[in-house]
């Protein structure tokens, strides 16, 4: 009765989410909003490197930082997108009060309301490497990917970025202002630590040991290796791991994560209940 | 008992007093409020910075010449303006629209522009704080150097890209008035690709000249572009075009921003009215 009660809840949460995401326009428009977007942040990227590099695209670097932009797509969409359902909910729809006192389970609704950005994310992350091979001769090779190890390390980390989203959500139940923008927030200082356009080489080295606690630094590093191989191992940030050591890094940390998100939300939603703020609205 | 008190109206104002009145109205809101809930000094104010020293450290990682730094931390600084307008003035009338007060803009007998001028002048504070942040910082942690060639033309490019920016937002918040919805994801769409366009974070002479050209219809693009000929010792030739054509097409956008502004507004407004756009919500 509770595993298909979590499926239910889950399953409505992502029909729910996808609606919300794409029923504000046609097909045609909400693709272009969804190519437009991750292109252009990518495109800021490829002419500061085009600038500086004089259009040298064979560098290792290049690789490193196209496709550690393109997945850290997945950073923002996947947790902002759980962590905004609070948000939505509460303010916009002012649902959430129904959501609780309906028959299902509130962490895996949240969790399923970050399926549909993680769908427009996935999306976007595919045109943007595509567009990569085709005009920025990115040296990705399908014939020689690792499939197995970026399958794995892909849904190890969409869930582990689901339970970020979730301890970002947890927070934002207790938050009045400027709640909207936790997720979004985080996402940008995880830009800095995680590694994902630049070494951490680059930091100070008092700054470093956040980029390690990170799993995103890990999950990053084993996307890189699983699509480029040689070439992501030309950084010597991580370059001493192999990628089973790196794995069992992300599941670790990803388990921490989790264990956090979950005692977390109960914490936060314990308090929101207790202080009246599941039906609280702002108006901010 | 003496009644003439409670029958006395406040004098009535018209014309420029009318206008004026409305401005510090609408500011006054965000002027207090941001006093009342100081969280704003944290996610307006410090978290921006860790956009602008994400891009300093790709410049770093990628070898780049110091006056890049200078560059992105300029323009992290000028993104709050651009954020301003974005969604503190051009979608805030479908805010309004979904708070249920713009019918009362309309029905009230002042000036829409009024408005939109005292919720740019009320967010200013914010704004202009939140760049003067990023540039201290950035400019402190990463070291850049300024040395500025013309204290009064850095100034004209400033005030004139200011006006010709906030006339743009006026203008794009007149069509704001006729969607739903979407405004909020159209609003979301114009940050990566103006970013991209206007060169916020390097030489916009990069970009091929007609598409440069095109961006430049974006009042920050010139803006900036003069801004670093002006600060920085070499940025003269990285510039685009010559500040003094800069300065006066810039001219050029905020007499066509500002006036275009009132005339859609009137339109958009008409519209509006006609076709019973002023109250819908349509979630």
């Amino acid at each position: 009765m509770q595993r298909s009660g979590s499926w239910r809840s889950f399953k409505m949460a992502a029909w729910l989410g996808w609606q919300i995401e794409s029923n504000w326009a046609d097909p045609f428009l909400f693709a272009i909003y969804s190519i437009i977007k991750p292109l252009s942040g990518a495109a800021i990227l490829v002419v500061m490197y085009a600038i500086i590099s004089k259009g040298n695209f064979t560098s290792p670097l290049f690789p490193y930082i196209y496709i550690g932009n393109a997945f850290y797509i997945y950073v923002g969409q996947v947790m902002t997108g759980v962590s905004w359902a609070v948000i939505d909910d509460r303010e916009h729809y002012k649902t959430l009060k129904y959501m609780y006192i309906a028959p299902i389970r509130i962490p895996i609704y949240l969790l399923g309301r970050g399926v549909a950005r993680f769908l427009t994310g996935s999306f976007s992350v595919v045109i943007t490497l595509v567009v990569g091979v085709w005009f920025l001769h990115l040296p990705l090779d399908v014939t020689r990917v690792n499939w197995p190890l970026f399958t794995m390390t892909l849904l190890v980390g969409i869930v582990m970025l689901g339970m970020l989203g979730l301890l970002l959500g947890s927070f934002s139940l207790l938050l009045v202002h400027h709640s909207g923008f936790v997720g979004d927030a985080v996402a940008g200082a995880l830009y800095i630590f995680s590694g994902a356009i630049f070494p951490l080489e680059v930091l100070p080295a008092w700054l470093r040991p956040i980029g390690f606690a990170m799993p995103i630094t890990y999950w990053l590093e084993l996307i890189r290796r699983s699509l480029i191989g040689n070439v992501a191992q030309a950084f010597p940030t991580l370059a001493g791991f192999s990628d089973a050591q790196l794995f069992a890094i992300l599941m670790g940390l990803s388990l921490a994560f989790g264990a956090a998100s979950i005692f977390a939300f109960r914490f936060c939603d314990h308090r929101a209940r207790e202080r009246g703020l599941i039906d609280r609205v702002t108006n901010y | 008992m003496n009644t003439s008190s409670l029958t006395q109206h406040p004098a009535k104002v018209t014309g420029w007093q009318l206008f004026l009145k409305t401005v510090w109205a609408r500011s006054y809101p965000r002027l207090i409020g941001q006093q009342r809930d100081l969280s704003w000094l944290i996610f307006d104010m410090l978290l921006p910075i860790g956009g602008v020293i994400a891009y300093v450290c790709v410049y770093k990682a990628i070898g780049a010449p110091n006056e890049y730094i200078g560059f992105v931390v300029m323009g992290g600084a000028m993104t709050a303006f651009w954020m301003n307008v974005l969604w503190s003035m051009s979608s805030q009338l479908y805010w309004e629209k979904e708070q249920g007060n713009l019918g009362l803009y309309i029905m009230a007998p002042n000036s829409m522009m009024a408005i939109l001028l005292g919720m740019a002048l009320g967010g200013m504070l914010a704004t202009t704080l939140r760049a003067a942040i990023v540039m201290v910082v950035g400019s402190l942690i990463f070291q850049v150097q300024y040395q500025v060639a013309s204290f009064f033309q850095l100034f004209a490019v400033f005030v004139l890209a200011m006006t010709a920016l906030y006339g743009m937002g006026m203008m794009t918040s007149s069509l704001f008035l006729l969607l739903g919805r979407e405004a909020w994801h159209f609003s979301n769409l114009a940050q990566e690709p103006v970013y991209l366009a206007s060169g916020f974070y390097f030489p916009i002479r990069a970009l091929p000249f007609w598409v440069a050209a095109a961006a430049s219809v974006i009042p920050l693009t010139l803006g900036l572009d003069a801004m670093r000929q002006l600060v920085f010792p070499s940025g003269f030739k990285l510039g685009f075009l010559n500040t003094g054509l800069e300065i006066g097409i810039l001219i050029g956008l905020a007499v066509f921003f500002l006036v275009g502004a009132k005339l859609l507004l009137a339109k958009m407004e008409k519209l509006a009215i006609r076709e019973g756009r002023l109250t819908e919500t349509r979630r």
